[in-house]
């Protein structure tokens, strides 16, 4: 298999979290596309890691697992935050700084 | 072989992302997720790289997801209010998001041609290998390994004061 299947794999993969970003109305439901996108960057990452034979695509994907990690926690939280102030999941409803 | 199981992982993947946004229920679209993070985990070994492969498993898979079921466990996700629904113009919004992206991208991956060769062809196999990321980690991406547990000590300090309850 060649770096372009990869590449398409990772194109389809990114165009279904984003769009699904944008659809979405509930925030938990946001977080889950988030994740989805930068999982696949992080295949087109490796993809072309394997393509280049070197490792440092890899280190990047590490590090992007890393921050991840920390902004899915921070996000959580900000979404039981939500919850208790507002009773709420909805984005609609946490419009408060919206113009 | 090889085509093979990239097929099956990559549909598996697809299929599961694809479910993950059109489920109702947010827990089912967790689950899709996991799914599609294994699918993507099993592309991971084929790409040749079983270290990133177990981190996925364990820390995605593993560690994130378990975090979302709990915080979807414990706030109540069949609530009316998730269940409403958004401004119907982002519907569109979204296709047209979708039909740009492609648009733009699909004349670059056409345009692409193979002539970019491995750069070090000789080495093969053995790049993606727990010794030889720990080796470039701990010496050529020192710094930026220690800034990453400041960053983990920032979130671990954030996430403890978003989620104090105040009295």
């Amino acid at each position: 298999m060649g770096l372009i299947h990869y590449l398409i794999l990772s194109l389809l993969l990114f165009l279904v979290g984003a769009v699904g970003f944008v659809l979405k109305k509930n925030v938990i439901s946001v977080f889950l596309c988030l994740e989805l996108m930068l999982n696949a960057v992080n295949l087109s990452f490796v993809a072309f890691s394997r393509h280049l034979n070197q490792v440092h695509g890899q280190i990047f994907v590490f590090f992007v697992m890393v921050v991840a990690a920390a902004e899915a926690a921070v996000g959580l939280a900000i979404t039981i935050a939500l919850y208790r102030n507002r009773n709420t999941l909805s984005v609609d409803d946490a419009d408060t700084m919206k113009w | 072989m090889e085509t093979t199981l990239f097929y099956l992982f990559g549909a598996l993947a697809l299929i599961a992302a694809i479910s993950m946004v059109a489920q109702k229920r947010i827990i089912y679209a967790a689950i899709s997720l996991i799914v599609c993070l294994c699918a993507i985990a099993a592309l991971y070994l084929l790409l040749e790289a079983p270290f990133i492969a177990a981190v996925q498993i364990i820390v995605y898979a593993g560690a994130i997801m378990v975090l979302f079921l709990f915080v979807i466990m414990l706030l109540d996700p069949f609530s009316t209010a998730i269940l409403r629904d958004k401004k119907k113009y982002l519907s569109y919004a979204a296709v047209i998001l979708g039909a740009a992206t492609l648009a733009l991208i699909v004349p670059l991956l056409k345009a692409y041609k193979p002539l970019l060769t491995p750069r070090n062809p000789e080495i093969g196999g053995g790049v993606g290998t727990a010794g030889n990321i720990g080796r470039v980690l701990f010496s050529e991406y020192l710094v930026p390994f220690e800034v990453t547990s400041v960053l983990i000590l920032v979130a671990i300090i954030g996430v403890v004061v978003l989620a104090r309850r105040r009295s």
